[in-house]
């Protein structure tokens, strides 16, 4: 699992930046038969976080509507330099995390 | 292992929802009661949220969403909780988006699958504990789920 996450660098106090997630991920969604006629084990990205400064300021729980490699946009207010951490993880109990620093001034 | 007769009688009770593959499909009513269930009953007012979805979708595999809900986004008055519901997909929830006063702003997009033509909602939570929703109608022409 990769993924593109794009936070800006630098913003100012109190300007309210916009956070972008491309995550890569199948996310079968468990209805789909497959090549054996058996049902594809539900294996989706079930919830997405965003930290900043070490507190949650966005989360959302997907279900398997979602689409494969899934997309999110959202925003956060800039108060002072510091990580901005994106944490997510799937059924199989893989559990992944980006950060990026935003300095804020 | 020996099973008692109450296992035997929980087992045999428990049967028939193993054995269904095919899941459901998530009716006007399935979306309703999830509906009923994230707000507990509570009323439901129409407006203050925006779900922007194209009218015409030429692939359900992959629907643009955009949602967002009118709020000053401070402590005592923001947006907790956006969830977005169908009628058609097998399973009515579709994604739920938590929003804090830190969010700034109670918007976010993602992308979505949509087994053919319905009506998607939006329910906002505020912070107050009250419940305010949009609805759009979806026209699909080639459903999400139709490769299996």
């Amino acid at each position: 699992m990769s993924a593109l996450v794009n936070i800006p660098e630098t913003a100012a106090p109190g300007e309210i930046v916009d956070i972008k997630v491309l995550l890569q991920h199948p996310m079968e969604t468990g209805f789909r038969t497959g090549p054996d006629g058996k049902l594809v084990p539900r294996n989706i990205i079930h919830s997405l976080r965003c930290l900043y400064l070490s507190e949650e300021v966005f989360a959302a729980e997907l279900f398997p509507a979602v689409t494969a490699n899934p997309f999110f946009a959202f925003t956060l207010v800039a108060e002072t330099t510091g990580e901005v951490e994106i944490l997510w993880a799937d059924d199989a109990g893989e559990e992944q995390r980006q950060s990026q620093t935003l300095t804020v001034g | 292992m020996k099973a008692t007769r109450r296992q035997a009688i929980a087992m045999g009770l428990a049967m028939p929802l193993a054995l269904r593959v095919r899941p459901a499909q998530a009716t006007p009513e399935t979306m309703q009661a999830a509906i009923d269930a994230f707000t507990g009953g509570a009323a439901v007012t129409e407006g203050g949220v925006e779900l922007k979805i194209p009218a015409l979708v030429e692939n359900g595999n992959s629907v643009p969403l955009s949602v967002s809900a009118e709020s000053p986004m401070t402590d005592e008055d923001h947006v907790e909780e956006i969830a977005i519901f169908n009628e058609v997909n097998p399973l009515p929830d579709t994604v739920r988006f938590h929003f804090t006063p830190r969010s700034g702003r109670a918007t976010a997009q993602t992308r979505i699958r949509l087994n053919g033509t319905q009506h998607v909602t939006a329910i906002a939570r505020k912070s107050d504990g009250t419940f305010h929703s949009a609805q759009v109608n979806v026209i699909v022409t080639a459903p999400a789920c139709r490769e299996s």
